[in-house]
């Protein structure tokens, strides 16, 4: 059943730029799918292991800006006058590195945040993201401050055998957003149903007793912050190369906030609840913009918010699915009723 | 020499208002266990009530910043009223991710009402400033200074001298025993949040015309409070105190002599390296309110 569901969305979501022809409409589609990746990163974190992470943009915004200097090549100086020259590399490096550092980061944030729990915990990575966005602000020869770096190359695929690949049209892009989405899902879908996955859960639940059941606490919360980060860094590096434009902005408490919105709306803890939120809350802008200023927007966006936590607080997709599994069982219920009662009126 | 004098001077007129902010932050999260993200906006508000009462109602400076801190009061209590109240017993992510959309839609209110466009406020004090020796201070400074020293003695006495003071600090050690010793705890918690807004609006009202006035202003004053309440404990009233001026400090010598631009980056890293290393705070023997 859930398979079929999962099957009938993905091909409904593969069918889009077929029949959809509006540039802004599919623009709007990719940039919404880039943030569905990093909730889903974030969900990991926050609906697995329990651990609200507010500094997730950082890992985003440095996938993103590793992507684009990987690709763009820079000459800084170091201490001591010596200069450290790259010259480009192909983009598609430039999204591997993006993984491989926003993971490394993630293991060091890890190793430090998690030696505080809750209200501490949220604030320690919020300052992270902060210290990381004023950095690219202030670190101008490498980043370009608010100049922002610029003309940052397309994805380019090399084919076997053929030319390389240059994702240039949005249809493209969409793809490749759907194919590397797609990835993230089934990655920490097989996570979270593996061993690891129920000590993660294990931990979220009680973390007193996941340590006397001999679950390494800590180990098991950096590895889940890892791959949380490096799918994040993904998603950064989707980014860079389809907006092709990158300045500290990126790194805005408000992206990790929309994050955040995605996850807690489509419900915590659920695989399909990111999308679904994710989906909501990214197309919401489109639908307001006609009838409302942005500002209005956002103070919806945050009564939203609100009203979202006060009915629904467990989120959407928990919420639906506790609604027809107890129908379904009342069913199976009722039938069983009728089958015994059938059986005592059948003579032996 | 006289360099440092000067970045002394700021230091102690910068650490009062923040002493102010951390105040009422540490007693919001210290009593109600609430990570407070409205703070900020509060901050913010305090500064408009300022903007209105001078610039648009032509009335006087100094009668801006009373009104200011009762703007904030009765927004707070509003706030805890209605929000906060209705999630009594449920776990703090909820509170705080619900504080999170109360300040987008407050701050988006803001951009609404008054636009982007940064305000200024005119205030009655002479342009030159006051010079004693190397150093120079306005006296739009000095009477900040004064003020957020006044507001703080103010709080302090409330806190230990009166009975709503007792209560409130009843209510941080055991909001149970006390609410059987006959505290109404939900009074204390409303009177908790009205009392630390207002305190934020009058941080804002003082910081507002020594500045300029903008939507977003509260964003790092919120995150600046927390680096207070963090240095100095939670709850812990005299150690918000000392952690403003602490940060403040740590700004004044941070934009000195290392670069201006990594001047807000100071409250982050205090966070960072207090939580690292001493995650009780400073003071974390003297952990109560009072």
């Amino acid at each position: 059943m859930k398979a079929i569901i999962t099957i009938i969305a993905v091909a409904a979501l593969a069918s889009v730029p077929l029949w959809l022809r509006d540039p802004y409409l599919l623009n709007a589609l990719i940039t919404t799918g880039i943030f569905v990746i990093g909730a889903m990163s974030l969900n990991l974190l926050l609906g697995f292991t329990g651990q609200l992470s507010l500094g997730h943009i950082a890992f985003f915004g440095i996938g993103a800006y590793v992507s684009a200097l990987t690709s763009l090549g820079f000459d800084i100086g170091l201490p001591g006058g010596l200069r450290l020259v790259h010259t480009p590399w192909p983009p598609i490096a430039g999204f591997v590195l993006a993984i491989v550092i926003a993971g490394l980061c993630g293991y060091f944030v890890g190793l430090l945040s998690f030696r505080v729990r809750g209200a501490y915990f949220v604030i320690v990575t919020i300052s992270f993201a902060e210290v990381v966005r004023l950095v690219a602000l202030n670190w101008v020869e490498l980043t370009q401050g608010p100049l922002a770096l610029t003309n940052i190359p397309s994805i380019a695929l090399p084919l076997p055998g053929l030319s390389e690949l240059t994702l240039r049209t949005k249809m493209q892009n969409y793809y490749l957003v759907l194919v590397v989405a797609l990835i993230a899902y089934l990655l920490i879908a097989r996570l979270v149903h593996s061993h690891f996955g129920r000590a993660m859960r294990g931990l979220m639940e009680n973390e007193t007793l996941a340590v006397s059941v001999g679950i390494d606490v800590t180990r098991t919360l950096t590895i889940a912050a890892v791959i949380s980060a490096a799918i994040a860094g993904a998603a950064g590096s989707l980014y860079a190369h389809y907006i092709r434009i990158i300045d500290p902005e990126v790194f805005a408490f408000i992206n990790t906030v929309t994050m955040v919105i995605m996850v807690i709306s489509g419900g915590k803890g659920s695989l399909a609840g990111p999308v679904v939120g994710g989906l909501i809350f990214g197309l919401l802008p489109v639908a307001l913009r006609p009838v409302m200023a942005p500002e209005a927007q956002w103070i919806a966006y945050g009564g939203v918010l609100i009203a979202i936590l006060f009915v629904l607080p467990r989120g959407i997709v928990p919420s639906l699915a506790q609604r027809f599994g107890r129908r379904r069982s009342r069913a199976t219920a009722l039938a069983s009723v009728t089958l015994a009662e059938t059986a005592a009126k059948e003579p032996a | 020499m006289s360099e440092f004098l000067q970045h002394l001077i700021n230091m102690l007129v910068l650490g009062g208002t923040y002493a102010l902010l951390g105040i009422g932050l540490t007693l919001i999260f210290g009593i109600m266990n609430v990570v407070n993200f409205t703070h900020g906006v509060l901050y913010t508000f305090g500064a408009y009530i300022m903007f209105i009462v001078v610039q648009q109602l032509g009335l006087n400076f100094f009668l801006a910043l009373p009104v200011a801190v009762l703007a904030g009061w009765l927004l707070g209590a509003a706030i805890e009223l209605t929000l906060l109240r209705p999630l009594r017993g449920s776990d703090i992510d909820t509170t705080m991710l619900v504080m999170i959309g109360a300040w987008i839609a407050m701050q988006s209110g803001a951009l609404w009402i008054w636009g982007g466009v940064a305000k200024s406020v005119t205030t009655p004090f002479p342009e030159a400033p006051l010079v004693l020796g190397p150093v120079s201070v306005s006296w739009l400074r000095l009477f900040v200074l004064a003020a957020a020293a006044m507001l703080i003695l103010v709080t302090y006495l409330l806190i230990n001298r009166t009975s709503l003071g007792r209560a409130m600090r009843a209510t941080f050690q055991d909001h149970d025993t006390a609410s059987l010793m006959g505290v109404n705890v939900d009074m204390i918690y409303t009177s908790t949040f009205a009392i630390g807004s207002s305190l934020a609006a009058a941080a804002g009202a003082l910081l507002g015309p020594v500045y300029v006035i903008f939507p977003q202003m509260g964003d790092l004053a919120a995150v600046k409070a927390f680096a207070i309440v963090i240095l100095g404990g939670l709850g812990n009233i005299t150690g918000a105190v000392v952690g403003g001026f602490i940060l403040a400090l740590a700004e004044e010598l941070g934009a000195g002599y290392v670069s201006s631009g990594y001047r807000d980056a100071m409250g982050f890293l205090i966070i960072i390296a207090v939580l690292i290393f001493r995650p009780t705070g400073l003071f974390a023997r003297a952990e109560r309110v009072g």
